[in-house]
Order: C-alpha cells, then structure tokens, then sequence
C-alpha cells in the first residue's frame, strides 16, 4: 500500500479549485456560484494544512486555515443575505438575468 | 511567554493607535445607535471626531519606521513606516468627506433607520483599508483585503430600494469572492514554495536561486488577481462600471478613492518587499529575475488605461463614464509602478493626492446634482449651465482636472507620471499614456458640450445648494486649483514619505 503523501493532498485541492472555477463559470444560479467560491476557498485550505504537515513549516499553515475558514462563513453570511435581496427584487437568483443596467 | 514579549506586544499597540481609534469608534458608532433609536443625528459627528483623532496620531507618527507584532522567530506582521502613513492618511482623509457627502446624500438619508450600520461599515472599511496599507504578512493581507470587501459588498447594496442598487452589490460579492479565493489558492502556493507567511522573510527566501521558479511565477499572478480586482485593473474590471452605477453615490465615491489607494499601497509593498534584488543610488529597483513584473505591469496597465477610456467614450451615465474613467485612472497610476524606480512611487503618490480631490470632487457635483433631478443621466444635463452656472462650473474644473490639462492639478499628477517614464527611457509607453489622454479629453468634454452648448427641450428647474455644500465644494475645488500652480509643498510630501521600512 502507497504512503498517503503531499502530492496527494495537492492533486486533491488543485482538483477542487478547477471545479471551483468550472462551477463558477458554468452555473447561473447565484447560489451555485457561491458554492463554486467556497470550493476555491477550501481547495486553498487544504493546500495550507498540507504544506504546514508535510513541510515542517510549524503551526502557522494551520492558523492560516483558521482564519480562512472564519471569513469563509462570514463571506457565505454576506453573500446569501445580498442573494436573498436579489431575490425579493428581482423573484429570481439567476445572474444571466439579473442585468438591468447597459453596457 | 515572558514579560519581554510582553513588553513587545504593548509597544506594538503603540503603533497601531489610529487604527485602535478606529476600533473604538466603531463599537462606539454601534452602541450609540442602539441607546438613541431615534436620534441619528450624532453619528457623523463622532464619525468625523473619531477620524480627526486618528488622523493626529497618523501625523504624530508619520516618521516611525518599525515593525509592529513582531515575534523571536519572525518579523512582524505589520509595519509603520512613512509609505503607510502617507495612504493611512489619504484614507482618512477621503473618509471624512465622505462621511460629508453621506450627510447632504438623498439616498442615504431616505434610509434613515440604518444609519448605525452604515457608518459602523465605513469604519470597517477604514479599518481594513489601514492594515491593508501597513501589511507586511500574507496572513495579514489576505484578511485585512476581506474586511474591506465584506463591508463594502453590503455597502454597495445599502439602500435596497432600487433594482441596480442590488444588483450592484451582488455583481461585487461574486467577482470579489472569486478573485479573493483565487488570490488565497496563490498565498497557499507561496507559502508552500517558501514555508513563510511573511513578505521580508520570503525576500530573503527566494534570493537563492534554486527556487522554482515557474510555481513562483504563477503563485505571483495568482495574488496580483486579488490586487488587481480592487484597484480595478484590466482584465479584472468588469465588476467596476455596474458596481460603480448601481452603489450609493457617496460611497461610488469612496471605492473610487480609498479602497483603490488602499489596493495601490499593498501592491506597491508585496511587489517591493518580497522581490526586490537591491536599489541603485539612483533610485531604480532591481527585482529578482522569477518574476518580470516590469512587463508585466506596463503590458497591464496599457490595457487597462486603453480599455478604461474607449469604453467610457459611449458612456450616457455620468456614474459609469466616471467609473470607465477610474478604470482609466488606475492605468496610469499604475504606470508609475511599471516604472519600478523611487521616482515612480513618488509620482503616484502625487497622483493620488491630485487624483482624490477631484474625483470626490466630480462625485460630489454628480450627488448634488441627484439629489435634485434624481437622475445622472448625460441627456438631463443639457442646459445645467444656465440653470445652475456654480455646479457646471465646477464640475467642469474636476472634469478638465482629469484630463490633465494646465492649470489645474490634474496636469500635476500626469506631469509627474510622464517624467518618470521619460527618465526611465520608456518613450513608447509614455507616448501612449499620451495618446490615452488626448482619448479621454473627448468624453470629458462630452460631458461640458452637454452642460454649456445644448439646450434642453424641457424647462429644467434651477437646482439650489445648501450653504454648507456649496462651502464644502469650494473646500474641495480650491485645491484642485491651487496644486495646479504652487506644488511644491505636494512633491515635498510625496518625497518623504516614499521610504519603506528596510528600504
């Protein structure tokens, strides 16, 4: 059996981040493109406590994910409440069509 | 834990006294507003009191030069030093304006009840935009650029009232959530790559030259996402115009202004700080070769002027010509960064002083002109000058301003720009920058042809200014004029306050 490694953990989050950005770019519903964020973020995350395990870096990897876990929950606060707006405005979360002002 | 740490802990918070200030207020701003559910009236003032106070212990310590927070085995995670101060104070500068324009501002105050919040989220943008021009560790940067983001994400849907007025914000808290995590996946690599949060100890890291270069490159790029997205440049823009139109107009105003300074000060430090090779005596940097931020930020900056000021030639919005504009702005601003040399930042730094004054100064008229007619429309314009000789006349300075044409300070700040590049023999880029401005003269003057030369099919009524915000107009525009003559006391300024710590 192989030794689970840091490449792993790195085929992991790069994995995640691509669908991060897949998912942003491909959904239209506001709430999805949210999600999308949240998997970069955590893609980021895994990325920090790998290198902080495996690269003997001390705790500081792990305080980084501390702190981006916080704002993750903070950004998602922010972001549904604005996306729960959009919908008493508009009666819709879907971001083609929320475009009311010209180019 | 001993008591020298200890010790070290409490002088650090010697350093951040504006920004501890700043905390403060905030819990005051929110505690007042809970005790006195009905009077409003209290927070601008202990806004601006709040604001003042910092700002004197900005200028008391403009000429501290230390790190802040500080460990045995690590260098700080803040730093003090006059480059900082000289945005910290920029920022506090235009906030208290703001603060001004939000009290003469209709939509503001139509949502009269929620007075407390917004201005406990201004300080947190103030706050977030302090530690941003001050950070000296990734950590630090990747959440003081959040604090300002998750406070002006609901500050641009504030008044909930329109359909632009959320769309706006949402457009902002999608493009800023997507390039603040792409920025956050680049922190992960580097901190990978180099086992460090902290810019001073990463410079001394990757002087050795087997470092990997390629994952450096990208890592790089990743984080200048982050950046570019808040100073608004190309190709990271698209969220500007719409969040520009759609925002409050004071606030339109305020992410004009501070958060872009804020954004060009945390550039100017990550790119120094953590690549720089050596200075020669005359000022030019040497940045290590794993990067070429020099083209880079030119090939950057050319696309974001030109793209800034070609869109905002079909412009009909007054907010989204000046948001195309700003876009334009931030092009050349960060031309003087492309520049790479002390010259350059000292030219930017003029820039901005320039830069703030007559924005705020055109948003002002703009709001002015809203609160009456409710529109900013160029169509509703037509025939302003006879209606209301005073607004067109100034709008018409802050607009000839931003062009950059003589007398005025705008001429100044470009002035400046150009002979950096020049002596930086970059004549190619320079004629560009050139070429851009005599483009942009088109839309601004667009804009006067509509106020002075046509004449209005409907009677437009004569729009009066309070005393105070014709007072508070002249403050502004008085500068704009005077720079443009007696600069000295600016380029002095700009000067002393190029020094980064270490540098």
């Amino acid at each position: 059996m192989t030794q689970i490694g840091l490449n792993h953990f790195l085929f992991v989050s790069t994995v995640l981040f691509c669908l991060g950005i897949f998912g942003i770019i491909t959904r239209k519903n506001a709430v999805m493109v949210l999600m999308g964020i949240e998997l970069i973020l955590n893609s980021a995350n895994i990325n920090f406590i790998a290198f902080a395990k495996y690269g003997n870096f001390g705790y500081q990897g792990q305080i980084m994910a501390l702190f981006v876990i916080i704002l993750a929950a903070a950004e998602a606060a922010i972001a549904l409440a604005i996306v729960l707006n959009i919908y008493k405005t508009f009666s819709t979360v879907n971001v083609d069509e929320i475009d009311t002002m010209k180019d | 834990m001993n008591t020298n740490n200890l010790n070290y802990l409490v002088n650090s918070l010697y350093l951040i006294k504006p920004e501890l200030v700043i905390s403060a207020i905030i819990v005051l701003l929110v505690l007042v507003d809970l005790i006195m559910l009905k009077n409003k009236k209290l927070l601008p003032y202990i806004s601006i009191a709040g604001l003042l106070i910092a700002g004197y212990f900005i200028i008391e310590h403009f000429e501290t030069n230390s790190f802040a927070f500080s460990t045995s085995s690590s260098a700080g995670m803040l730093i003090v030093d006059p480059f900082g101060n000289f945005f910290k104070l920029l920022i506090v500068f235009a906030s208290i304006l703001v603060v001004l324009f939000s009290v003469t501002s209709v939509e503001i105050k139509n949502s009269l009840d929620r007075h407390g919040e917004y201005y406990a989220l201004i300080f947190g943008m103030i706050l977030g935009m302090m530690f941003m021009a001050s950070a000296s560790d990734l950590i630090v940067i990747y959440i003081s650029l959040e604090l300002v983001s998750l406070s002006s994400y609901v500050l641009a849907g504030f008044t909930k009232q329109s359909l632009r007025n959320s769309e706006a914000s949402l457009k902002y808290v999608i493009y800023g959530g997507i390039s603040s995590g792409i920025m956050l996946f680049g922190i992960s690599i580097i901190y990978g790559i180099t086992g460090s949060t902290n810019l001073y100890e990463i410079n001394s890291l990757i002087q050795a030259p087997q470092v990997q270069s390629l994952t450096f490159l990208l890592a790089g790029i990743l984080i200048f996402v982050g950046i570019g997205y808040k100073i608004s440049a190309a190709p990271f823009h698209f969220w500007t115009p719409d969040v520009y139109e759609g925002a409050p107009i004071p606030i339109t105003a305020y992410l004009s202004i501070a958060s872009k300074a804020a954004g060009f000060a945390l550039l100017i430090r990550f790119i120094k700080v953590t690549f720089i090779q050596s200075i020669d005596p005359e000022g030019f940097w040497h940045l290590l070769s794993i990067i070429d931020w020099k083209s880079f930020i030119i090939i950057i900056s050319i696309l974001t002027m030109t793209l800034g000021n070609f869109a905002a030639l079909w412009q009909s919005n007054m907010k989204r010509l000046l948001a195309y504009s700003s876009i334009a702005h931030a092009g050349y601003l960060l031309l003087g960064l492309a520049v790479m040399s002390n010259e350059g930042i000292t030219a930017i730094l003029i820039y901005f002083v320039v830069y703030a004054f007559m924005n705020l100064g055109a948003f002002f008229v703009v709001m002015l002109i809203a609160n009456k007619i409710g529109s900013e429309e160029l169509d509703d314009y037509k025939g302003l000058s006879s209606s209301t000789p005073f607004l067109a006349v100034s709008l018409s300075i802050f607009l000839i301003s931003l062009t950059g044409l003589p007398p005025t300070a705008g001429f100044i700040g470009k002035l400046y720009i150009f002979i950096a590049l020049i002596d930086a023999k970059m004549i190619v880029v320079a004629v560009i920058a050139l070429l851009n401005t005599v483009v942009s003269l088109y839309y601004y003057v667009k804009v006067l042809k509509h106020m002075f030369l046509d004449k209005s099919e409907k009677e437009i009524p004569a729009i009066s200014t309070s005393y105070a915000s014709a007072v508070l107009l002249i403050a502004i525009l008085a500068p704009v004029l005077v720079f443009g003559i007696y600069f000295t006391p600016l380029v002095d300024l700009a000067k002393s306050s190029i020094t980064l710590l270490g540098f």
